[in-house]
């Protein structure tokens, strides 16, 4: 094996080559060429670090060095002031209030963090196979198919507490234990990788920077409940994420931990790919599996549930990409080391998706139970100069909001819903002053309407006519009797729907209802937004140019 | 076609013909390939919102339209949009170019507001952007 001087390791997630970061990759690696370094500095593309409001981003080893908003003009300095002459470049280095920091573990953003999920990712290139498997990649898998009874896996699992952590937070190990006792000699195991609740991108980045924690997590899930075939269905807008699966997939079965007879033993398992088509709706696990047999994906009547009767009519095992990630490590490390992290009903991490008006935003990987304070201000750095914390969004189109009050709620499965938000994928959005309310819930609502499949009439007409009362109500037009309706209609369709998109819609109307009445009340009787969003005019609603754009 | 559904196959017609859309012509042969009937797979085709039954540009524009590209002022960039291929979401430029789409989250929350030309994504966008992109696009430089 090829020694080098220096690793540097390239954001290759889709976040930073947005930001531009193919074009400095080129200029790097022309000034390497240049001062004749190729042989001693290893550049690698790796996967989501995180931090993406800052990307380009740019890790330096051995010391840890960490670049941000690398620009190709900035390739030359790095290699001769860094590479050749052992200085780093101070004015690229992390900035925070005025306080630089020289390597990656000092940054407080990154040092807060508890790790699991995104173990692997920034830190292996995701394209080859033998960078997982030297970071202990695929020894679960092995563990468990040589030395592990399929009852000893899911009792593990059991043990760990772990649950799913797509949004409902069902307990994973029962799930693969109701689908095990299912009699049928053909079961499935898919991988919800339909990640579209706006605002969350964590699967995207594990499919992107570590996508052999999924497979094997799969594999793992295959041995468990006696399936012989997992499908991961993945939406078509993640074009990276499905380009680094397939060159994972086929590098698995290269390697002979994908297919027949994986590690000699005779237990066989292979996953293919299933891409969606732009539906929302297609997270839901029924309207998922509609979709895999190539259906419209409108959801099925529960019961019964995929565990008894899934995809092609036989019992199918459905987690999403996040939950799978975490059983490799469950699986090596044991249900009491996962247990060391998160509280008594929420044991592990959570990976949440900073957004909106926070100072630093990204994946944020954090023990449950952590409060939204820890997230917002220490990790996130909090809100940015001059603007106050509102409200965080969690949960996106099914979620609500938590306002300033509940800063400390911990954030985990039994807290958020007395909250009337839900834990959801992670989306966090953070809102200041400057974001309305009532605009919020209509933009929500809006995405509803928009993605409401129309099989079932509640959620076809019902969240309608709610984002018509919240069209009125924002144009100046709105009654106090809107205000009982709007909360009598929310109710309704939470009870009635026939899917989990329809039950949940309502949410984010009810929720900001119950925390900031006054701003509803405003548009009504003062006929004036108090966050100068809503034009109030009668006309449609066109965003105000007061609000600043983020830093 | 083994092991395909006929959502695979529909994806593979429309990434195949130019004008990014699955005619009537090879949807009628999917019906008849998968045993079904032609309204199943006009379906199917209509419920997906990335299929199209009707001819598209060469290069399909989707711009992000979630709460965090809202809350940075995504709007402007939408109009932007608008302006400079003078076109609605849903249409396609005279010179068949450009089709202009909405996306409900293209998971790029960190560097909003943001867009994917393609395969291709763009994040911190400004308004002052947007005309370079497009040009760079046109002249087949992405």
């Amino acid at each position: 094996m090829k020694i080098y001087r220096i690793h540097a390791l390239i954001c290759a997630g889709a976040q930073c080559l947005a930001a531009g970061g193919n074009g400095f990759e080129d200029a790097l690696k022309e000034e390497l060429k240049k001062h004749d370094l190729t042989e001693e500095v290893n550049i690698v593309e790796t996967g989501c670090m995180g931090s993406c409001q800052l990307g380009p981003l740019m890790v330096v080893y051995p010391e840890g060095v960490i670049y941000t908003k690398v620009k190709p003009d900035d390739a030359k300095e790095i290699v001769e002031e860094h590479f050749l002459k052992g200085r780093p470049v101070k004015r690229l280095l992390w900035k925070q209030e005025e306080k630089q920091f020289p390597t990656l573990n000092d940054v407080p953003f990154f040092a807060k963090q508890t790790k699991i999920v995104l173990r692997n990712c920034g830190i292996i290139n995701p394209e080859d196979i033998t960078e997982y498997i030297a970071q202990g990649g695929y020894e679960a898998l092995a563990k468990a198919i040589t030395e592990m009874t399929r009852e000893d896996v899911i009792k593990v699992v059991k043990d760990s507490g772990l649950r799913g952590r797509g949004g409902a937070g069902f307990p994973t190990g029962l799930k693969w234990e109701l689908a095990y006792k299912q009699n049928s000699d053909t079961k499935y195991i898919i991988c919800n990788a339909d990640e579209g609740d706006p605002g969350a991108y964590m699967d995207r980045s594990v499919l992107e920077g570590d996508p052999h924690s999924v497979l094997e997590g799969m594999a793992i899930a295959g041995y468990a409940v006696g399936a012989q075939k997992g499908y991961i269905y993945i939406r078509a807008e993640y074009p990276l994420a499905i380009k680094r699966l397939e060159i994972a997939i086929k590098q698995a079965r290269a390697s002979g931990l994908l297919g027949k007879n994986i590690l000699g033993t005779n237990f066989s398992f292979d996953i293919e790919l299933r891409m969606g088509a732009g539906a929302f709706v297609c997270g839901e696990e029924t309207a998922l599996i509609n979709s895999i047999e190539g259906k419209r994906g409108e959801p099925r009547k529960k019961p019964p549930f995929p565990v008894e009767k899934g995809v092609f009519g036989k019992p199918t095992v459905i987690n999403n990409v996040e939950t799978l990630a975490n059983i490799p490590v469950i699986i090596e490390k044991g249900a009491s080391f996962f247990r060391k992290f998160g509280t008594e009903k929420s044991p592990g991490t959570k990976v949440f998706a900073l957004a909106g008006k926070v100072n630093i935003t990204g994946l944020v990987e954090v023990p449950l139970g952590t409060s939204l304070r820890t997230i917002v201000f220490d990790i996130g750095g909090g809100i940015p100069e001059g603007h106050t914390f509102k409200a965080a969004q969690t949960g996106g189109p099914s979620g609500g909001v938590i306002p300033a009050e509940h800063l400390d709620v911990p954030m985990d499965y039994e807290n958020l819903p007395q909250l009337g938000t839900i834990m959801g994928s992670g989306g966090l959005i953070i809102m200041d002053e400057t974001s309305c309310m009532v605009d919020v819930a209509k933009f929500f609502l809006k995405f509803t309407v928009d993605e409401s499949c129309g099989k079932c009439t509640p959620c076809r007409e019902g969240t309608r006519q709610m984002l018509n009362i919240l069209e009125k109500i924002t144009t100046g037009n709105g009654t106090m009797e809107d205000l009982d309706r709007l909360e009598r209609l929310g109710n309704i369709i939470k009870l009635t729907s026939l899917c989990g998109l329809g039950q949940t819609a309502p949410n984010p109307v009810l929720s900001t209802l119950r925390y900031f009445r006054d701003e509803y009340i405003a548009h009504i009787k003062d006929k004036r937004c108090p966050s100068n969003v809503c034009s109030m005019k009668g006309e449609k609603n066109e965003r105000k140019v007061l609000n600043r754009r983020l830093a | 076609m083994k092991g395909k559904s006929l959502i695979d196959v529909l994806h593979e017609i429309q990434e195949a013909n130019p004008e990014n859309y699955v005619p009537e012509d090879l949807a009628l042969r999917v019906s008849e390939t998968f045993k079904t009937s032609p309204s199943k797979v006009y379906g199917v085709l209509t419920f997906y919102t990335m299929f199209s039954a009707k001819p598209r540009g060469k290069h399909i524009v989707r711009v992000c339209r979630s709460l965090s590209c809202h809350l940075a002022e995504g709007e402007k960039i939408v109009r932007k949009l608008k302006e400079e291929l003078g076109i609605d979401f849903g249409e396609t430029t005279e010179d068949k170019e450009f089709t202009l789409e909405e996306s409900s989250c293209l998971g790029m929350c960190s560097v909003a507001p943001s867009m994917m030309i393609d395969d291709v994504p763009f994040g911190n966008l400004k308004e002052e952007d947007i005309p370079l992109i497009i040009k760079k696009v046109r002249e087949g430089a992405l």
